[in-house]
């Protein structure tokens, strides 16, 4: 075995054509995720996390544009790839947990047939009885198996959230892009799928991309995290490492604004300033009319790449701690 | 029943005012396999639920997923009819009155006045109309103000909430926004009304720490300012703690634990609501958490049995849990509401 990664993203540039202009969700983002290995991908809501799983699949809506960069999926780069030769590596090889868990259930076909039909267009599990995998998966996910003939609209919105997990998780992909995946979860049996996911993980070496608001689960989930801002990664690293000592502003924002259950009950805090206009990013760092160690050099010209071990920042100005 | 007069005295201050009185509130669905099927099993989606709601005030209402609040949140606003029980709201005139029987101008007041902010984004908009016309159908419906008018006033909403500027936001399709940006603007469809009450279900799921505590900020201003009230449905216990001046915690179609929001969670009564408190995740990579105290799995409200709904997976359950009805929700000192014979 080698130890190159099932995922290399490098200098991946996709824009949204509007007619208010172009929309830079993703603006040269470069990462890798070696096999069995959980990256968080974190950031400001609007700052393109979706956009990049969404071009990793490939699944792009009319008005993108993939203006630069490759994907290389086990060596093979899928950015050329027509939607034809997209086809195999899709669910077998890379899958994705939607945000959208409605859309992504048909209304009118009970939730079970979905998942069988989609086992059995990728047929990794041919020979299986497709039916006991279904079993096997709603179990999985603390779906109880009644509801294995039922529509969506029958669901609530978490079970909709787990039914698509499962989806996600039928063909045994080498890697999972879950986007948000736990919104609609109460805490209990959102920690039981993540366990359940790490093990799956563990066992079949599975890779994810774990994109979330919550920087308490992707502290127990990832292993690296990425922070983005403004279709941009501008710090990543192990997790420990990043959530100990971050080195960007943002992310030193991030971390600090944390609301807690327990303990004290301290003032919550908002980032000062506007989420930046993807239509018109600020120039040099995009971060600099929000950052309060900004200078000259911030507005003008785009930060340095920063290292500290293995994790690394885009700034002028790193945390020196 | 007996649940309903013991939930009524959990009413805070003395002086604020009855908005909204929910009466042991029951939907059950049916789920038949057939037209042949003579005695179809129905799912308790919410079961004898009860309680007040004053003026201003913000009840957070936490639960496992399936157990019913967004289905109870529904009747509130009146877009499910509850199989038993009564949604009492105070009318223009200030009368508390039975929203079942509202029609006509009431019941367009009514509509007006009270909102829902729907937990799936993705799912409550017409993906044909612009944002603009989004935020804007409700005034349309309602044939508040001319156009300009109207498009003065969806902007400054969109601004309130984050969507800046909101030129760039206005024309664009709901597709073209991200997930975060979509709650936003079903935040702004529902607060554009001005109206008393909104039922929030999961408004901030897909939300930054920092847009949403904005948000959190401005819901709260509101509530100040313009006695706004809400039923905020969270899984986000954080999120309640902040926002809310009392919890209800619900388990399988039933309130089991209410009170005030800080007692509720550093004090918790019930077992389900200490499970739930010891599965919140810490954001600390070095950190680890004791195992959560919970047996078996997510179950269904399918024909429950007469005994305590969280009997399966309860740790300190007893023969006296199994053999006797749901326990009452019963006051357990300093105005604490808990339904558990053991607590
Ligand atoms: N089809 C589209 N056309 C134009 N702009 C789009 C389109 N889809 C998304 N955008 C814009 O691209 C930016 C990135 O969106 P994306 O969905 O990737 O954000 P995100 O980081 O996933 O946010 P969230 O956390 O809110 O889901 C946003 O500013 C959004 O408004
Ligand atoms: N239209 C329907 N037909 C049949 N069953 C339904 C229907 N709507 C909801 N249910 C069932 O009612 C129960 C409560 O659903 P509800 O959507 O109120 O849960 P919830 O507490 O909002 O859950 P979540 O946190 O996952 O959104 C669930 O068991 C669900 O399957
Ligand atoms: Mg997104
Ligand atoms: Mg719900």
């Amino acid at each position: 075995m080698t130890t190159d990664p099932v995922l290399a993203v490098d200098d991946l540039k996709m824009h949204y054509v509007t007619q208010a202009g172009v929309v830079r969700a993703v603006d040269g983002v470069s990462f890798s995720v070696e096999r069995g290995q959980s990256l968080g991908l974190v950031g400001e809501s609007g700052c393109g996390k979706s956009s990049i799983a969404m071009t990793l699949l490939k699944l792009l809506p009319d008005n993108a544009r993939l203006v630069a960069g490759s994907i290389a999926l086990n060596g093979i780069d899928l950015v050329p790839l027509s939607e034809d030769e997209m086809r195999p590596h899709r669910w077998d090889r890379i899958s994705m947990v939607f945000q959208a868990a409605m859309n992504s259930l048909d209304p009118v076909y009970r939730v079970g047939d979905q998942i069988v039909e989609a086992l059995e267009a990728h047929s990794s599990s041919a020979g299986r009885d497709a039916m006991e995998r279904v079993r096997e998966l709603f179990d999985l996910v603390s779906l109880d198996p009644s509801y294995i003939l039922r529509y969506p609209h029958e669901y609530s919105g978490g079970m909709r959230q787990r039914a698509i997990i499962a989806m996600a998780l039928a063909c045994e992909p080498d890697i999972i892009i879950a986007d948000e995946p736990t919104t609609a979860l109460d805490v209990i049996v959102q920690d039981h799928i993540l366990r359940e996911m790490q093990t799956i993980q563990h066992s079949l070496e599975m890779s994810m991309i774990y994109i979330s608001h919550d920087m308490a689960v992707i502290a127990e989930v990832c292993d690296v995290v990425g922070v983005m801002y403004a279709g941009k990664l501008v710090e990543f690293g192990p997790t420990a490492d990043v959530y100990a000592r971050p080195i960007h502003p943002y992310t030193r924002a991030l971390m600090s604004a944390f609301p807690s259950v327990r303990g004290e009950k301290h003032e919550l805090v908002t980032l000062p300033g506007e989420p930046p206009n993807l239509l018109d990013p600020p120039g040099g760092c995009a971060f600099n009319p929000r950052c309060a160690y900004a200078t000259d050099e911030c507005r003008t010209t785009a930060p340095p790449i920063v290292k500290r071990g293995d994790q690394w920042a885009a700034c002028w100005n790193p945390s020196d701690e | 029943m007996s649940e309903a007069t013991n939930n009524t005295q959990a009413i805070p201050a003395a002086t604020s005012r009855l908005l909204l009185r929910a009466i042991d509130l029951s939907k059950r669905f049916p789920l038949s396999s057939g037209w042949w099927d003579r005695n179809p099993s129905f799912v308790h989606a919410v079961d004898g639920v009860s309680f007040d709601l004053m003026a201003g005030e913000t009840l957070g209402i936490v639960g496992e997923s399936g157990c019913g609040k967004t289905t109870t949140g529904r009747m509130l606003v009146r877009l499910a009819e509850p199989t038993e029980g009564q949604v009492l709201f105070e009318n223009e005139s200030g009368d508390l009155e039975d929203i079942a029987h509202l029609k006509g101008q009431p019941l367009k007041d009514f509509r007006r006045r009270a909102q829902m902010v729907f937990q799936d984004p993705y799912e409550s908009m017409n993906p044909r109309r612009t944002i603009f016309d989004t935020v804007a159908e409700p005034l349309q419906v309602q044939k508040i103000g001319d156009h300009a008018e109207r498009l003065e006033r969806v902007s400054e909403t969109l601004g309130l909430v984050g969507l800046t500027p909101p030129s760039s936001f206005l024309f664009r399709f709901p597709h073209e926004l991200s997930g975060g940006q979509r709650q936003r603007v079903a935040i702004a469809r529902a607060l554009v009304m001005n109206p008393s009450f909104v039922v929030a279900d999961e408004p901030t799921s897909m939300l930054d720490i920092s847009i949403r505590t904005g948000i959190m900020q401005l819901m709260g201003e509101l509530a100040d300012r313009l006695g706004i009230s809400y039923l905020y449905i969270t899984h986000d216990l954080a999120v309640a703690r902040y926002m809310c001046s009392r919890i209800a915690v619900m388990y399988l179609g039933k309130i089991v634990e209410m009170g005030e929001t800080e007692e509720v969670l550093q004090n918790p009564v019930h077992p389900y609501t200490k499970a739930l408190l010891s599965a919140v995740p810490v954001p600390d990579p070095e950190a680890t958490r004791d195992p959560i105290d919970i047996k078996g799995s997510v179950s269904v409200p399918v024909d429950p049995l007469p005994r305590c709904r969280f009997y399966d997976r309860c740790p300190i359950a007893d023969n006296f849990c199994r053999d006797n009805d749901h326990p009452p929700l019963q006051d357990k000192g300093s105005g604490r509401l808990a339904a558990c014979y053991k607590a």
